[in-house]
C-alpha cells in the first residue's frame, strides 16, 4: 500500500490493464467471426447486414458491438469516391475554347483545370528532360508535327553524359570541395557506364521539376502560415496528417484526378513534399531572435522588404534545409510513384523486382541511392554554407565555376562530335551509353541470389517458419482476438493517463474513426506487423546507440551511417530482404525492422549526446562509474528525446508495413495496392490513408504529450 | 528646458485578450493584480514623461519592469493600449503605416542587447542597409556606411561577417547602423548589457565620446544603476511597469523618492556621483577661505581639498563667479552620513 502510495501511477496503470483484460475475456469471439479475407462488401454471405446512407448501400458483417463496431464510416469511401467523380465530370460544367477543334467545348471545370495542369507540368517535364535526353516534344509545343516533319532537323540534342558529369562535379567543388566533387563525378560516371544513364535522367528530370515547385509553393505556404494565425491554424491538421500519411495512400485520388504519367506523379509527389517545406520554414522564421525583426523594422523596412531582405535571409539555413528534406522526398517518390506510370528508375526498379530479377532491381535502386545521396549532401552543403564576400574578387575569381563549366560544355560537345566519328553507325558511348551496352552485373547477383539459396535455403526456411509460427502467427491471433471495445478503453485510458481529458478526446477519435470504418481487422494485422517491427526495432536501436555513444567517433560514425541510410527511398530496403527471404511476411518485417531502426538508434545517440556537460561532470566528480552514470544520470535525461525517437520509429515501420503490401501482407497496405487498379478506388485509397495515418498519429499524440510533460518535469522543455 | 521631442501622456501597455476593455473600465487607476487575475499582465502602467532636444534619458529598471516595454511603445513597435505619444510634435499612434515607415526612415534609430545584425550581410552592407531601404542608391550609401564604420572606428574591418566579430566590435556595428541614416532620436535597448565588463566601459566611454559630438536626443535603457548614473541627464526608475521616480541622478541619489529606488541608492559611492553644485550652501558666507573650488566638480576629486580646510570652502561657477560655500561637515555627511543609520 505504501508502494501503491507513493506511485499512485503505476496503480491507474495497473487498473487500465486488469479492465483492459478482463474485458478482453468477458467478450467472446462470435462463433461467425473468422478472421475475413475478402471485402465484406463483395461476398454473399448468410451474416451479412447492409444498411443504407445517403443513398448508397453499406454491406458488412454483423456482430456483436461489443466486438466489432459496425462500419458506421462504410459510406465515407463511397462518398469520396462519387463526389471526385461528380467534381470532375459533372460540377460546373463551362464553355472552353479548343486549339485542336478550333470550335467551344462544354466541359467541367475542374476536369479542365486538371487538363490544363496536366499539360503543364507535361511540358515542363520534358522540357527538362529533353535538355538532358534530346527529344521533340517541347519544339513540338511550341509548333506542330507538321512543322516538324517539314523541319527534321530541330531537335533537342540533349547534353553528352560528360557535360552533365562534369556539371555536378563542378557544382559540388562549388558548394562544398573536392571530396564531394569526386563522389559526384564518380556517381555519374558509374551510372553512365552501368548503362542506366536514361533511367537516371528521367528521374533527375522528375526531381527538377517536382523539387523546385515544391519548395515555392512550400515557403509561400510558410510564409503565409507565419504572417497569419488562422491559416497556421488550417494548415496545421493537414500537415500533421500528411506526416503519417503512407504515400502510396495519395497516388490513388491523383491517379483519378490527373491520369496516369508523370504528370500526376509530379502533382503528388508536391503534396507529399510540401508539407516538411512549411514546417520548416516556419520553423526557421519562428526561429528568428526577435529583436532582428525589430531592427528590420526600425530601419524602416515596410512588409515586403522585412520578408525579403531581413527574415528570408536569416533563417537561410532552415529553409534549405527544407530544400533538402524536399529534395529527399521526391525520391522517394520518384519510386513509389512508378505505380501511377513515373518513368525512370523506379519504374525498371519497379518492374525488375515484379520480374523477381533482383539483379536488375538491384542496379536500379543502387543508381537511386546514389543519386539520392548525392543531392542529399549538395543540398546539405548549400545549407551549410556561409556566404562568402566577393567584392574584391576581380571577373575571373569570381566566375571562375562558370567559366570552368563553359570550358567542359565545349569539351563534352567536341568529344560528342568525336565519338560520333569515331564510332560510326554504333552507339556514341560519348554521347550516351545505352540501357543494354553498358555493364551489367544483373547476372552476377542473380547467380549470388540463387547461390544463397541453393546454400541456405533450408536454414532460412527454418527460420522462417519458426518465426511465423512461433512468432508471428500467435501474435497476430492476439491482436485480433482484442474486443473493438476493450482496445477503445485500452487506448483512450492511456491517453487519459497520460494527458488528462483532452488527449483521451483526441485518441477516442482517432481510434474510433478507425474502428468504424469497414477495416479494423486489418488495421490491427497492420498494427501487429508495425508493433513487431517497433520493438525489435528498439531493442535493437537503443543497443547500439548506447554503445556506439561509448566513444565519439563510433556515435559520429553511426550518425553518419543513419544519415546514409535515411537517405535511401524505403522502396530501397525490399531488395535485399527479398533477395535473402523470398517474399514473405518475414522479409517484409527485416525490412521493416532494418528501416524503423534507424530513428531509434539515431534518437537514442542524439539524447544521449544532448545531456548538459556540465551534469557530466558533475556525476563524475560524485564519483560514479561509468556504468552508474549511464543508468543514473544519461538514461533519465536522455529518455524523452529517446520517445521522440520511438515516435519516428513507429512512423517509419507504419510506412514501411504498407509498402511491404507490395510484396504481399494481409493488412491495410494490400486494400491500397488493390485500390490503385480499381476505378472506383480513390475513396477506399484515401480512406485506408488516413487510416494508418491516424494510427501513428494515436502514437503521436501520446508520446508527445507525454515527452513535453516529462521535459518539463525535468527541467528541459 | 527646450521643446519636448519625445512627449507621453498616461501610456499604458497591457498585454492579454481584452486588455483594451479592461483598461477603459479601470478608468486609468491600473492594478496590476487585478489585471493579472483576469488573465492580463501589466508592461507600462501610466508613464508620463518628457524628453527634451539633446538629453539623454536613461530608463533603469530590473528585468520585467516594463523598461523595454516602454521603448517599444515609443518606437512603436509594439502598439500602446492607451495614453498619448508624440514625437516632436506628431501623434504617433494616430500614424499610419506609411507615415510610420518614413518616421522610422529618417527620425529614429535603434541599437539592440543582441546586435541585431544581419549574418548574411557584411559590416559595411549592415551599416548601408537602412539607407538602401530608404532606397539610396548602393554606391552612395556604401560611401555613407563607410563614413560610419569609421566614425566607430571600425576601419579596416568593414568586409567582415558579423559572426568573424567580437561582442564589442558587433555592437560598434550595431551603433554605427543606427546612426547611418542620422536620426535625432536614438533609441538604445541595453546596449552594452551583453558585453564583458572591461568592454562595456569602453563602450559606455565612446558613446559619450560619440554623444557629444552628435547631440541626439537619447533614450537608454539598462539594468545597471552604475550605468544609468554615468550616462544620464536625467534617470527614470522603473518597477512593475511605473516610474516609480524621474529625476537627475543626483537628486535620484540625495532624495530617492521611495524605498525602491532608496535601496538602490544606498551602495552608490556618493562622491563619485554628486557635484559640488549638487551639496553646496547656496547662501554666501564672509567667513570664507583662499580655497576655491568648482561648483562642476565631481565630490570625489576636491574632497581632499575641502577636507583639510577648518573654514568652509566658496564655490565658484565657470565665470570665476562665487555662487555658494561648502563646510567640509557637508562633505562627510554626504559622503557617509547616509549609510549610517541605513536609510
Amino acid at each position: 500500500m505504501e508502494f501503491l502510495k507513493k506511485y499512485p501511477k503505476i496503480f491507474q496503470w495497473l487498473f487500465l490493464l486488469i479492465v483492459f483484460f478482463a474485458l478482453c475475456f468477458a467478450i467472446d469471439v462470435p462463433e461467425t467471426y473468422k478472421f475475413i479475407r475478402g471485402q465484406a462488401e463483395f461476398v454473399k454471405d448468410p451474416n451479412q447486414s447492409s444498411y443504407i446512407f445517403l443513398g448508397k448501400e453499406v454491406r458488412y458483417y454483423a456482430f456483436d458491438v461489443f466486438w466489432r463496431l459496425p462500419p458506421l464510416l462504410g459510406w465515407l469511401p463511397i462518398w469520396i469516391n462519387d463526389s471526385l467523380f461528380f467534381l470532375m465530370n459533372e460540377w460546373m460544367p463551362m464553355e472552353f475554347w479548343n486549339e485542336d477543334t478550333q470550335e467551344f467545348k462544354t466541359r467541367p471545370i475542374v476536369l479542365q483545370i486538371s487538363r490544363n495542369l496536366t499539360a503543364f507540368m507535361t511540358f515542363l517535364i520534358e522540357l527538362i528532360r529533353e535538355i538532358l535526353l534530346g527529344g521533340l516534344e517541347t519544339i513540338v509545343a511550341f509548333t506542330s508535327w507538321d512543322w516538324i516533319d517539314a523541319n527534321p532537323w530541330a531537335e533537342l540534342p540533349g547534353l553528352p553524359w560528360t557535360i552533365v558529369a562534369a556539371g555536378f562535379a563542378i557544382l559540388a567543388y562549388k558548394l562544398s570541395g573536392i571530396g564531394l566533387a569526386i563522389f559526384a563525378g564518380l556517381t555519374m560516371v558509374y551510372i553512365s557506364v552501368f548503362g542506366q544513364w536514361k533511367p537516371s535522367m528521367q528521374t533527375l528530370s522528375f526531381i527538377l521539376v517536382a523539387a523546385p515547385l515544391s519548395f515555392i509553393f512550400g515557403l509561400s505556404l510558410g510564409i503565409a502560415a507565419y504572417k497569419s494565425k488562422r491559416v497556421e491554424k488550417a494548415l496545421y491538421p493537414i500537415l500533421l496528417v500528411m506526416q503519417t500519411m503512407p504515400q502510396y495512400a495519395v497516388l490513388v485520388p491523383a491517379l483519378v484526378l490527373f491520369g496516369v504519367g508523370d504528370h500526376a506523379a509530379v502533382i503528388i509527389t508536391m503534396v507529399v513534399a510540401v508539407p516538411p517545406m512549411i514546417l520548416l520554414t516556419l520553423l526557421g522564421l519562428r526561429a528568428i531572435p526577435p529583436e532582428v525583426i525589430e531592427a528590420g523594422r526600425m530601419s524602416g523596412c515596410n512588409n515586403w522588404q522585412l520578408m525579403s531582405k531581413v527574415l528570408i535571409p536569416t533563417a537561410r539555413r532552415d529553409i534549405l534545409i527544407g530544400v533538402n528534406q524536399v529534395i529527399m522526398v521526391c525520391f522517394s517518390m520518384a519510386v513509389i510513384s512508378a505505380f501511377i506510370g513515373a518513368k525512370g528508375l523506379g519504374f525498371n526498379l519497379l518492374l525488375a523486382l515484379n520480374q523477381l530479377n533482383i539483379g536488375l532491381a538491384l542496379e536500379a535502386g543502387l543508381c537511386i541511392s546514389l543519386i539520392a545521396i548525392l543531392l542529399d549532401k549538395m543540398s546539405l552543403a548549400w545549407a551549410n554554407k556561409q556566404v562568402d564576400y566577393f567584392g574584391n574578387l576581380n571577373f575571373f575569381q569570381r566566375n571562375k565555376n562558370l567559366l570552368f563549366f563553359s570550358i567542359t560544355v565545349i569539351i563534352g560537345i567536341l568529344l560528342a562530335y568525336f565519338g560520333s566519328i569515331y564510332f560510326k553507325g554504333g552507339y556514341n558511348y560519348l554521347f550516351e551509353v545505352p540501357h543494354n551496352k553498358g555493364i551489367s552485373t544483373a547476372d552476377f547477383w542473380n547467380k549470388g541470389v540463387d547461390w544463397i539459396f541453393d546454400t541456405f535455403f533450408v536454414y532460412i526456411k527454418a527460420f522462417n517458419t519458426w518465426l511465423i509460427q512461433e512468432v508471428l502467427q500467435p501474435m497476430r491471433a492476439l491482436y485480433l482476438r482484442m474486443p473493438a471495445v476493450a482496445t477503445l478503453v485500452l487506448v483512450v485510458g492511456a491517453g487519459y493517463l497520460i494527458g488528462g481529458i483532452r488527449s483521451a478526446l483526441v485518441v477516442c477519435g482517432l481510434t474510433l474513426f478507425i474502428a468504424l470504418s469497414p477495416w479494423w481487422d486489418r488495421a490491427l494485422v497492420t498494427a501487429y506487423m508495425a508493433t513487431f517491427g517497433v520493438i525489435v526495432s528498439c531493442i535493437i536501436g537503443f543497443t547500439v546507440g548506447t554503445l556506439c555513444f561509448q566513444n565519439k567517433h563510433s556515435a559520429k560514425f553511426m550518425l553518419g551511417v543513419c544519415d546514409i541510410f535515411q537517405t535511401f527511398p524505403s522502396f530501397v530496403y525490399l531488395i535485399p530482404v527479398m533477395m535473402l527471404f523470398g517474399i514473405t511476411d518475414t522479409s517484409v518485417l527485416i525490412a521493416v525492422i532494418v528501416y524503423a531502426t534507424i530513428p531509434a538508434t539515431r534518437y537514442t545517440i542524439e539524447g544521449l549526446r544532448s545531456v548538459p556537460a556540465g551534469l557530466h561532470d558533475a556525476a563524475t566528480m560524485s564519483g560514479v562509474n561509468k556504468f552508474q552514470r549511464l543508468t543514473k544520470i544519461e538514461f533519465p535525461l536522455a529518455f524523452p528525446h529517446m520517445m521522440l525517437g520511438l515516435n519516428q520509429t513507429i512512423v517509419f515501420a507504419l510506412f514501411m508495413v504498407i509498402i511491404g503490401a507490395f510484396i504481399g501482407t494481409e493488412d491495410l497496405g494490400q486494400y491500397i495496392l488493390k485500390a490503385l487498379s480499381d476505378k472506383n478506388g480513390a475513396g477506399i485509397g484515401l480512406t485506408l490513408g488516413i487510416c494508418v495515418a491516424f494510427i501513428g498519429l494515436i502514437f503521436d499524440n501520446l508520446i508527445r504529450t507525454w515527452v513535453e510533460k516529462r521535459k518539463k518535469h525535468l527541467g528541459i522543455a | 528646458m527646450s521643446e519636448a521631442v519625445i512627449k507621453c501622456e498616461a501610456v499604458y501597455k497591457i498585454f492579454g485578450e481584452n486588455a483594451k476593455k479592461m483598461l477603459q473600465d479601470s478608468n486609468g487607476n491600473v492594478d496590476a493584480k487585478t489585471f493579472q487575475e483576469n488573465g492580463c499582465i501589466v508592461g507600462v502602467n501610466n508613464a508620463s514623461f518628457e524628453v527634451a532636444k539633446g538629453e539623454m534619458l536613461v530608463v533603469m529598471g530590473l528585468s520585467g519592469s516594463g523598461k523595454s516595454t516602454l521603448l517599444r511603445c515609443i518606437s512603436r513597435l509594439t502598439d500602446a493600449t492607451g495614453g498619448k505619444i508624440f514625437i516632436e510634435g506628431q501623434d504617433l499612434l494616430n500614424l499610419n503605416n506609411k507615415e510610420l515607415i518614413e518616421l522610422r526612415r529618417n527620425k529614429m534609430g535603434m541599437v539592440f542587447q543582441s546586435f541585431a545584425l544581419l549574418p548574411h550581410k557584411t559590416v559595411v552592407e549592415n551599416i548601408a542597409f537602412p539607407l538602401q531601404i530608404k532606397g539610396i542608391k548602393t554606391e552612395e550609401s556604401i560611401n555613407k556606411a563607410m563614413e560610419m564604420v569609421k566614425l566607430v572606428g571600425l576601419d579596416g574591418r568593414e568586409n567582415y561577417f558579423p559572426r568573424e566579430l567580437s561582442g564589442g566590435q558587433q555592437q560598434r556595428v550595431g551603433i554605427a547602423r543606427s546612426l547611418a541614416v542620422e536620426p535625432d532620436i536614438w533609441f538604445l535597448d541595453e546596449p552594452f548589457s551583453a558585453l564583458d565588463p572591461l568592454i562595456r566601459k569602453e563602450m559606455q566611454d565612446e558613446f559619450l565620446r560619440l554623444q557629444e559630438k552628435l547631440q541626439k536626443t537619447i533614450m537608454f535603457i539598462t539594468h545597471d544603476f552604475d550605468e544609468a548614473l554615468k550616462l544620464a541627464d536625467r534617470i527614470a526608475i522603473m518597477k512593475d511597469g511605473i516610474i516609480e521616480q524621474l529625476d537627475t541622478p543626483a537628486n535620484i541619489v540625495l532624495n530617492p523618492a521611495t524605498e525602491y529606488v532608496r535601496k538602490f541608492t544606498e551602495e552608490v559611492p556618493r562622491e563619485k556621483v554628486l557635484l559640488i553644485e549638487d551639496v553646496m550652501d547656496e547662501s554666501i558666507s564672509n567667513n570664507l577661505g583662499d580655497v576655491k573650488v568648482s561648483k562642476y566638480e565631481i565630490i570625489e576629486n576636491v574632497a581632499e581639498k575641502i577636507l583639510t580646510q577648518e573654514k568652509s570652502v566658496a564655490v565658484i561657477d565657470e565665470n570665476n563667479k562665487t555662487v555658494g560655500s561648502i563646510n567640509p561637515t557637508k562633505i562627510i555627511n554626504t559622503v557617509f552620513g547616509g549609510r549610517k543609520n541605513g536609510k
